[in-house]
């Protein structure tokens, strides 16, 4: 019986871990609970979020347009004037045709009709008349976008039920949308000038070209100032830098600097760039300058991370055939960890380009009707357009701006699916 | 290292052709300054460019004092031609201009902008506030009972019988917004000074402004950014949240917000034009003399900001919300502006 107290010591710890099963089982239970619904509250997020976005945005996708038969007149537009002319009372003359209510003597009525119109209408047809002028004289179809509250009482937006002093549109207007829908003369197409045109001030002629003009300028600025700049550091940081206090401190301090707001990156670009070289305000080299300044640092960080995860064996083998340092690096290290640095690259890009406090300081947030030809021509960026659609009281830009911001989302998706393409494929397994 | 010098290389290749692209000249014009007077320097722009096929000009909303700064910068092609400003150019701000060059300034008076009190069109009480009842739910400290305290309503039945038994909420811009400068002055200082605490009490205008310019931070005067739509979708959402916002955003929003009366003054082009509706402000540009002929394209710009196709009542700047001046006042102004007419220094 010499075994009973170990018996014993054995039941009581059994009886201990029995007692204690269906505690640990609970806690285990709460844990996998709390996770789950940690989870679920974060896709509730981005479905609210997104589905928000959806259901504002989608009516920006589409853009009512009305079909003309426009006679261009003679008398009103003259070869000789030429690129000026009554643009718009012939587009008036040519809508009124359709709307035998109206008297094309009545000045009044006749602004009333040219008002279903966008502003940009003129000058598709003045644009079209200049590189052809043989049309003077002819009757042309045209077809042109039609004026911001016409466009929302056709997307739903304008309710009929609101008293007519306080709807944008009167029932005298909305007689003659309606009878313009009769006649078929309304359509509604894609709206691919959200893509192709620049920043307006008439919500249906307003689109992102510029933004995004300007977002590929200034990221196309920031990745050749930050990756080679990055990864060079990061190479010597990682390969040749003697281990010692200053190399220590040179990587904390880079470690810092991925931290800093990028706010505070904007304000040393405005006191530097701008103030000290006298660069351009709004351009977007200068965007990109400063953007540079905020993604070297992830680039820094990720390149030597993606050096680490390359095995000494590989180093040590080329050093024992004889490989010189840097041949070792360059030959060998480098192009295996290629996959690493440019998923962090691109990934400091993703971030870059979502980035808006910086290029609001450097006044990328100007108003601009034409898109950047070149690095050096002032633009927007896609965050800061964003940012000023949002600003602006026309009705029509509640819809745009979240258009807009879908547009973002999209190309961040897909720089960040590039990056997840690139590691997958080119990753190697040690 | 063939990779550093590559590197080094590429970085003085940028270095040169970034210097060779500023010393090329600018083309199109840069303008600053007010968030109010934006949206109506977009549409000139806008229409110019279209008109005449020249650059775009860049226009910046960077609100008026941030714009003074700017435009004040200096003579020469980095600094902006045009300053917008939602209040005239301060004697501070025409010193720091002289002392960098730049000495002729023209000023253009191009209408008014009126601040409007919204209200949610479901709030069915027929809203009509006294600025004096404006200051007593706004104001942080206020006379009750011949002391001056911190302010302690909470509703506005408190301030008068006749008002509505609702909380008092109103959302309003920031401190850094020219919108709010011009609320506290137009509307607080003289809400203040109706006061029989005030008018009796022989108070100088230097005390109002010391004692009256703040407005409350104990929860019914919110902060809502300088984002104007969104108090107008705060207030939309709120039917007994006020807001304070340009009439412009009012004006947009016709169909779901209503003006709140002030002495019983609607707001509207009409009233603030006329003048009979109190809370309305006047609307500069500055036009930097020197860089005219300089700059191409900007006497042309400037013609067309002062053509009656933009700025005469039925132009397209009042109907984006631009309350017009009186037609001989106009032309006196298009006269002055385009002989670009130097300013005096300001007063004060």
């Amino acid at each position: 019986m010499t075994d009973i107290p170990s018996g014993s010591v054995a039941r009581t710890t059994m009886d201990m871990v029995r007692g204690s099963l269906s505690r640990r089982h609970r806690k285990q239970f709460i844990l996998q609970a709390l996770g789950i619904t940690a989870i679920s509250l974060a896709f509730l997020m981005l479905f609210i979020l997104l589905a928000s976005l959806i259901s504002t945005g989608h009516k920006a996708f589409t853009q009512t347009e009305i079909t003309l038969e426009v006679f261009i007149d003679p008398e009103e537009i003259s070869a000789e004037r030429l690129p000026r002319g009554n643009f718009d009372d012939v587009l008036a003359a040519a809508l009124a045709a359709d709307l035998p209510s109206v008297d094309p003597n009545d000045r009044a009525a006749m602004r009333v009709v040219g008002g279903i119109l966008s502003n940009g209408a003129q000058f598709q047809l003045r644009d079209r008349v200049v590189a052809d002028p043989s049309l003077i004289g002819q009757t042309i179809a045209l077809s042109v976008p039609v004026s911001d509250p016409y466009d929302q009482l056709r997307k739903g937006l304008l309710d009929r039920e609101t008293p007519e002093s306080l709807r944008r549109l009167d029932d005298t207007q909305i007689a003659f949308y309606d009878r313009l829908i009769e006649i078929g003369a309304i359509t509604s197409s894609l709206n691919t000038g959200l893509l192709t045109n620049a920043d307006s001030r008439f919500p249906e002629l307003a689109g992102l070209k510029g933004a995004i003009m300007g977002s590929f300028w200034a990221l196309l600025t920031c990745f050749l100032i930050s990756f080679p700049l990055g990864i060079g550091a990061a190479i010597y940081l990682e390969e040749f830098a003697p281990k010692n206090k200053l190399s220590d401190f040179i990587e904390v301090n880079i470690n810092n600097l991925a931290a800093v707001p990028s706010v505070v990156f904007g304000l040393l670009a405005l006191a530097v760039f701008i103030g000290w070289f006298g660069m351009p305000r709004s351009a977007p080299l200068v965007g990109g300058m400063t953007l540079a300044l905020m993604t070297m640092p992830t680039i820094i960080i990720a390149t030597r991370a993606a050096l680490k995860a390359v095995p000494p064996s590989i180093r040590e083998a080329a050093l024992g055939v004889g490989a010189s340092k840097q041949q070792v690096v360059f030959g060998h290290v480098v192009p295996l960890a290629m996959p690493g640095i440019l998923t962090g690259t691109i990934i400091g890009l993703a971030q870059a380009l979502g980035e808006t406090a910086p290029l609001l300081l450097i006044g990328m947030n100007a108003f601009i009707t034409s898109a950047p030809a070149t690095p050096f021509d002032s633009a927007t960026a896609l965050p800061t357009q964003i940012f000023i659609w949002a600003d602006s009281p026309e009705r029509g830009f509640v819809s745009r701006t979240s258009a807009a911001i879908l547009v973002l989302l999209s190309f961040l998706i897909m720089m960040n699916a590039i990056a997840t393409y690139l590691r997958s494929k080119f990753e190697r397994k040690w | 290292m063939l990779y550093l010098k590559l590197t080094a290389s590429a970085c003085a290749v940028a270095a040169i052709s970034t210097t060779a692209a500023f010393a090329q000249s600018r083309d199109a014009i840069r303008i600053v300054g007010s968030s109010t007077v934006f949206p109506y320097t977009q549409a000139v722009a806008e229409q110019f460019a279209n008109n005449t096929g020249a650059p775009s000009p860049v226009v910046e909303s960077t609100g008026t004092g941030g714009g003074m700064q700017i435009f004040c910068g200096g003579i020469g092609e980095s600094h902006a031609d045009i300053t917008g400003a939602s209040r005239a150019m301060k004697a501070s701000e025409f010193e720091l201009c002289q002392q960098n060059g730049v000495t002729d300034i023209t000023e253009a008076l191009i209408g008014f902008d009126g601040l409007s009190l919204a209200i949610s069109r479901e709030n069915d009480f027929d809203w009509n506030l006294t600025l004096g009842e404006v200051y007593l739910a706004l104001g942080a400290q206020v006379p009750v009972n011949g002391e001056w305290v911190d302010n302690p309503y909470t509703k506005w039945s408190e301030i008068n019988p006749d008002l509505p038994e609702t909380e008092i909420l109103a959302y309003g811009p920031p401190p850094t917004s020219g919108t709010r400068d011009a609320f506290v002055e137009l509307a607080m200082h003289a809400g203040c000074e109706e006061l029989d605490y005030v008018a009796n009490g022989g108070f100088d205008g230097d005390w109002v402004e010391e004692n009256c310019s703040r407005m409350r931070t104990d929860g019914p005067f919110v902060e809502a950014g300088e984002n104007d739509n969104l108090i107008v979708q705060r207030i939309e959402a709120d039917p007994n949240a006020m807001g304070i916002f340009g009439y412009s955003f009012l004006y947009e929003n016709m169909d779901k917000l209503k003006g709140v009366q002030i002495e019983g003054v609607e707001p509207s082009i009409e009233t603030i034009a006329d003048k009979s509706y109190p809370v309305s402000r006047p609307l500069y540009f500055y036009i930097k003399n020197a860089h005219r002929g300089v700059i191409p394209n900007l006497d042309a710009f400037i013609e067309e900001y002062m053509s009656d196709d933009a700025l005469a009542s039925g132009g397209y700047l009042s109907e984006r919300g631009l309350v017009p001046l009186a037609e001989d006042r106009m032309q006196t102004l298009q006269g002055n502006v385009l002989n670009g007419q130097s300013m005096e220094a300001p007063a004060g």
